[in-house]
């Protein structure tokens, strides 16, 4: 599988996480969403760091080959996954915790 | 260093939010890393996956050269330690500047 395969799968599997395994509901809220406006702009321009300056190296091969920002544009799929992920368990236990 | 100072730049960037907001995350430190650490170690497996694979390499004059296990440099681990941080850093300061957002939308 390929870089944008395997993000692309990842995505899917923490949003459908967030819905049926952490029942959260996280991208029907404002909070996520303003928070996430806040996020991507600071993604950019890190993520831009690590692959203008090829910190980081992507084998062509594995992704479709569209950049933003000198990164990959799977990378924004990457940041999206992870911020959902990160969000979707992070409310989960604090449910779990009881925590407001 | 131009990988560890990208990680600086991150926790510059969030940590201030904890006092400036007094949100409480980095002070419950051990229940916040309990949340942070089984989504960590998910993404930190795909990154083992795709440095295995060839996917993605690191330059090893920008990283400090330190390789933790599978070959996943030092700052990787950081990152996947900084990032999740200020997500949640970022995500509790909306929260606490506008608390009816948390709302479910319709």
């Amino acid at each position: 599988m390929t870089y944008t395969e395997i993000t692309s799968l990842v995505l899917i599997l923490v949003v459908l996480s967030d819905i049926f395994l952490f029942k959260n509901s996280l991208l029907t809220t404002r909070a996520f969403w303003g928070s996430y406006a806040i996020i991507l702009p600071f993604q950019l321009l890190t993520n831009s760091w690590l692959t203008h300056r090829k910190i980081v190296m992507y084998d062509s091969n594995e992704i479709i080959g569209l950049r933003v920002a000198s990164a990959p544009i799977e990378d924004l799929l990457f940041g999206f996954a992870m911020v959902v992920g990160f969000l979707s368990y992070w409310e989960f236990c604090k449910k779990r915790a009881k925590l407001a | 260093m131009a990988y560890l100072a990208m990680l600086a730049f991150t926790v510059a960037g969030s940590w201030w939010l904890e006092w400036a907001f007094k949100l409480r995350v980095l002070r419950r430190i051990r229940f916040t890393l309990s949340t942070i650490a089984p989504i960590s170690i998910f993404f930190l497996v795909w990154d083992a996956l795709a440095i295995h694979l060839s996917h993605w390499e690191f330059d090893s004059n920008q990283i400090l050269g330190i390789y933790l296990a599978f070959n996943i440099p030092l700052e990787e681990f950081l990152f996947f330690l900084a990032v999740p941080l200020a997500i949640i850093l970022t995500y509790e300061g909306v929260r606490k500047l506008r608390p009816q957002w948390s709302e479910q939308e319709s």
